[in-house]
């Protein structure tokens, strides 16, 4: 099963994830881990490449099974898939990174509950062959990365005037407390998502312009 | 043929799902236990020399260290597996002389359990060091508790008599008062309650000045003196 990375459909769907089906900004998924996290830009990083790790393996196993998994107890054996994944990554964190594990806590078992992970494979998965599934799983979780890590920087940088930890602006800067605060994870995201669509109606309507124009002309 | 008998024959039997189930369980907790294995032995590690650095760090000139434990009105050298409650560290110099406890506390913070391991001299009723284990507190604000090195640093000399006091942020003036820290005042009173907490029940447990336990088992400390920083060996018996 074997596929073709050149093969524009496979392409196309990681691509998918990335913007125009971006779980966070269209699909509007996975908010808890997405609010509570990102109050810095290495934890929204760790956190990001944990989902992606759960979310490519579970695509990648229930995928592969799909044939063998009965319909009625198909969520279940979803949710039992997911769980071991996140147990695995659970644990591989707390041995390898135990500093990043103690800042993100709670919010690692939580991801059993991740919504959009979930949603893929019932959505995505479970119709689709193994290579498909997998490029899905890394194009979407591509995209909660990316969304993570935008919301994660800009709340450390004016919340925090840091990146990563080092520090930015020096002594002059007054922190934006706010911003890493819950009520500052809800505003980012506001912000973020209203940018988010303003972009994807400004192209809706170029595009239409354009259809008009062709239309026109013809 | 009617519509209940279509969906019977649909229908796998249940067994056939139980077992499905049973399966993937059973798969995905050999899974488990095996990964569990394989990092326990590396989180244990990581932990205890976590622990080992904060009780070299919340004493210093501290050499080598054993547990205490508090056991039938005594306390003693830990032998095996106590309560933890009822364990402290025994912190002692080169010439294996006693210099300190590190005394662990733990209590609800602003967001989780706020871990606490402060360093206290008994012969001058002091606390020379204090180091947050383990604490959720929200980043940018109430983990300065361990950030903010101006607030751990009120922890380097300080009285407990009578108790421990947070004042407002510049306004320290005896010996038992900490500088709070701006905006973070329910941590950083977390961090003083778990500490008083933690001394009032040790008070009486701990025996005399000049009658603390000897320490057992030497260990020199690998680093030359000076180097506060770099990790210690482990005390034989740890």
């Amino acid at each position: 099963m074997a596929i073709n990375i050149k093969d524009p459909s496979a392409v196309q769907e990681m691509m998918k994830g990335l913007w125009r089906d971006n779980p966070v900004f269209v699909q509007v998924l996975g908010m808890c881990p997405m609010l509570a996290v990102t109050n810095s830009a290495i934890n929204a990083l760790a956190m990001g490449i944990a989902t992606l790790f759960v979310l490519v393996g579970s695509s990648a196993l229930v995928s592969a099974f799909k044939n063998l998994i009965p319909k009625q107890v198909r969520i279940s054996l979803y949710i039992v898939i997911i769980a071991t994944f996140v147990t695995v990554i659970d644990y591989t964190l707390l041995a390898l990174v135990p500093a990043i594990h103690k800042e993100l806590g709670a919010f690692i078992p939580l991801i059993v509950a991740n919504c959009m992970i979930l949603g893929r494979q019932e959505a995505f998965a479970a119709k689709h062959s193994v290579g498909f599934a997998v490029m899905d799983a890394i194009g979407m979780s591509a995209g909660f990365v990316i969304a993570l890590f935008a919301l994660g920087s800009v709340r450390e940088i004016l919340g925090n005037g840091s990146l990563f930890g080092i520090d930015l602006f020096g002594a002059g800067f007054e922190p934006w407390v706010i911003m890493i605060l819950p009520p500052g994870g809800f505003i980012t995201l506001g912000l973020i998502l209203l940018f988010f669509n303003w972009v994807t109606e400004r192209k809706a309507r170029f595009l239409e312009q354009v259809v008009a124009a062709e239309q026109a002309r013809g | 043929m009617t519509i209940e008998q279509q969906s019977l024959e649909q229908e796998p039997s249940s067994t056939k799902l139980a077992l499905s189930l049973a399966f993937a369980g059973l798969i995905s907790g050999i899974i488990i236990i095996s990964i569990f294995e394989a990092t326990l032995p590396t989180i244990t590690a990581n932990k205890a020399r976590e622990l080992r650095e904060a009780v070299f760090k919340v004493l210093p000139n501290v050499t080598s260290m054993q547990k205490l434990q508090f056991d039938n009105g005594k306390l003693r050298v830990r032998t095996e597996k106590g309560a933890d409650e009822d364990t402290i560290y025994g912190g002692y110099g080169s010439q294996g002389q006693f210099i300190g406890y590190a005394v662990e506390g733990a209590g609800p913070g602003f967001q989780d359990t706020i871990r606490v391991l402060y360093g206290y001299l008994p012969e001058q009723r002091k606390i020379v060091g204090m180091e947050i284990l383990e604490s959720r507190e929200t980043p940018g604000l109430g983990d300065k508790i361990f950030k903010d090195m101006a607030f751990v640093a009120n922890f380097d000399d300080l009285s407990v008599d009578p108790k421990i006091k947070a004042v407002k942020k510049g306004t320290k003036s005896a010996p038992y008062e900490i500088d709070s820290i701006t905006g973070a005042t329910i941590s950083a009173k977390a961090v003083v309650r778990i500490i008083n907490e933690a001394r009032v029940r040790w008070e009486d447990r701990l025996p005399a000045p000049g009658n603390e336990p000897k320490l057992e088992l030497v260990s020199k400390k690998a680093a030359d003196e000076g180097k506060g920083d770099t990790p210690p060996t482990p005390a034989p018996g740890n």
